[in-house]
């Protein structure tokens, strides 16, 4: 029970660290990014090369995925992104979807479609009987490091400068460039902080999400339903969001195993019935 | 009547009036059955696409409802007609009618979650219902799950039976496609297709003359579910076999990129993106056959790269210029 519990808090940490970034530019820049998830699988996948084939620790390797998902963050968001913010949503979806399915067929053509593992060091791979319970250690490293991450990045939205620039500039950017902000560059760096962010869950979370070139199709729906159940005023809501939905997953598998993932989607149809607008929403309005 | 009335009922009807072109294209509809007797499947999954996509138009191109689960209907009225035939009547024809009725049925009821909410939760609503059929067909145990089911239709109008060339079932779907863009093109120039551009452009504004924008909003989307539903029971019928695939994301992003390559919001866009996109995949899967998803992902980037709304443009000046579409 204990030992369930923890891995649905673990999952839905990982989660959490993996659709934040979708957060931000879904719900505050108001851009339809369908292609998150290739920013999580490409820092899983620089991850698993740099620890497989390379040889580089594995807790090297995590700072490592996070940077290499960042770059590539900028540099689609610089090439690609600026010409399709200010378009309508349908382009946004179609063109989102075409780059997902671009990355799909890339990641199997140049690595193959074969499932990737992450070799993990050691004192990862004990298990620890905490209170009863059966818990990994790597489920502990990992509920520990999205702890630390979701902390970081509550302060730093509430109470940094940059975290009051970007809420300024989503809350309304011809204001927010009115006062000298340059809100390009913020979102610019916004962006580059949440793809970083999914590679590092994508990396995080191959041990129990597993990694394979499918991965940006598979749990896009797992995304977005973080964020849009969560709603977009705070953290706190996908924050929240990603937790019970981690739970609920693996409860749902554990207990009811017949069902997968069915309950996770009828709750979600239910909760945007009944709030379209999320959880956690900011206003009827936006 | 005044005479600005009667003026304005004519500009309709000539605008609904057929065009010499709209004749040709359905001629040579009709004549690529006796010009490639050998790929007459193909041209039965050319048909279906061609329906479904006509189906996705129905409520993107003139309702403007955006889409991420449309294969939903087509999934639903896929088993809806296969499970039918498996247990009550094997009648083809019956197992069609059925499984739009059944789409048309989750079509209705789903077309209430689509009215609230901004373009995104639609996007996730439509997206979550297509995921939720998809898991239900996947561990229920009377939809064969993984594995499928195969269906043993009886002759059409117990004359015809599905052969193993298609031919049967490529002129069934013609027909059906056929009878469906009738009634398209009519559901589209009549007063109800008007008001439903009028809410399309402004429902606001639409909403204050006097149009129940809530009504005409869920009848296209259940008219659409219907559609895409015959579109996937004439599959499973033809095919004799209904699985999974039926019901994957991939077939909802193929729908998206066919109507946006055809032209969306006119009629016959979806169905010239259909034999433009099948053809293609044709061409290219023999070159690369894993990789045809990348090329349809290099495609769409470049689109809306380009300006979708610029180029959609184009297809439809040129329907319109060869007399395809109503100016």
């Amino acid at each position: 029970m204990l030992t369930i519990l923890f891995d649905g808090i673990a999952y839905g940490m990982v989660l959490f660290i993996l659709a934040v970034g979708l957060s931000v530019t879904l719900g505050l820049m108001n851009f339809i990014n369908l292609a998150h998830g290739v920013f999580a699988m490409a820092g899983g996948y620089a991850g698993a090369m740099l620890v497989n084939r390379a040889g580089v620790p594995f807790l090297l390797a995590l700072p490592l995925a996070f940077l290499a998902a960042a770059l590539l963050g900028v540099l689609v968001e610089r090439t690609l992104y600026v010409h399709v913010y200010r378009r309508s949503h349908l382009d946004q979806v179609l063109f989102t979807i075409g780059l997902v399915f671009m990355a799909v067929a890339a990641v199997d053509y140049f690595i193959g479609s074969s499932q990737q593992f992450i070799a993990l060091p050691d004192f990862l791979r004990a298990r620890l009987e905490i209170l009863g319970g059966n818990i990994g250690a790597y489920r502990l490293f990992v509920v520990a490091v999205c702890a630390v991450i979701a902390t970081l990045l509550q302060v730093g939205l509430s109470s940094s400068r940059f975290g009051a620039r970007l809420r300024a500039a989503v809350d309304n950017g011809r204001v927010a460039r009115g006062l000298g902000i340059n809100v390009g560059r913020i979102f610019t760096a916004t962006f580059a902080v949440g793809s970083g962010l999914a590679g590092l869950g994508g990396m995080l979370g191959a041990e129990f999400l597993g990694l394979d070139p499918s991965f940006p199709l598979k749990f896009l729906v797992y995304f977005l339903i973080v964020v849009t159940v969560g709603g977009t005023s705070s953290l706190t809501g996908p924050f929240l969001a990603a937790i019970i939905l981690g739970i609920a997953d693996v409860a749902g598998k554990y207990y009811l195993p017949g069902t997968g993932p069915f309950i996770i989607y009828a709750v979600m149809v239910v909760i945007l019935i009944v709030r379209p607008y999320g959880l956690v929403a900011r206003s009827e309005a936006r | 009547m005044s005479a600005a009335v009667e003026a304005g009922f004519a500009h309709f009807r000539r605008r609904a009036a057929w065009r010499p072109l709209e004749y040709a294209f359905w001629i040579a509809v009709v004549a690529s059955l006796l010009v490639f007797p050998r790929r007459l499947s193909f041209i039965n999954e050319v048909a279906i696409l061609g329906l479904f996509v006509l189906s996705l138009d129905l409520i993107l191109g003139f309702a403007g409802i955006v889409s991420l689960g449309h294969v939903a209907f087509f999934g639903v009225g896929a088993y809806a007609a296969a499970l039918f035939g498996l247990a009550v009547f094997a009648d083809p024809l019956v197992g069609v009618l059925v499984g739009g009725a059944t789409a048309a049925l989750v079509g209705f009821a789903s077309s209430f979650l689509i009215l609230r909410g901004s373009d995104l939760t639609r996007l996730m609503i439509t997206l979550g219902v297509a995921s939720l059929l998809y898991e239900l067909a996947n561990r229920l145990s009377w939809t064969g799950g993984a594995n499928g089911l195969n269906l043993a239709p009886d002759p059409v109008f117990g004359i015809w039976s599905f052969d193993l060339f298609g031919r049967t079932a490529a002129i069934a779907s013609l027909a059906v496609l056929f009878l469906l863009f009738l009634l398209a093109r009519r559901i589209v120039h009549s007063p109800f297709g008007l008001s439903l551009r009028a809410v399309t452009e402004n429902r606001l504004r639409a909403g204050a003359i006097g149009i129940p924008t809530h009504r005409r909003l869920v009848a296209i989307y259940t008219v659409s579910a219907a559609y895409a539903g015959i579109a996937g029971a004439l599959l499973a019928e033809t095919t004799q076999f209904v699985s999974l695939d039926l019901l994957a994301f991939h077939r909802s992003a193929d729908a998206l990129v066919v109507l946006v390559l055809g032209g969306a919001g006119t009629l016959y866009g979806g169905l010239v993106g259909a034999i433009v996109f099948r053809v293609l995949q044709d061409v290219v899967s023999d070159l690369t056959p894993q990789y045809w998803e990348f090329w349809v992902g290099v495609v769409l980037v470049l689109v809306v790269l380009a300006g979708r709304e610029r180029l959609a443009r184009i297809p439809a000046n040129l329907y319109r210029r060869l007399g395809l579409e109503g100016a």
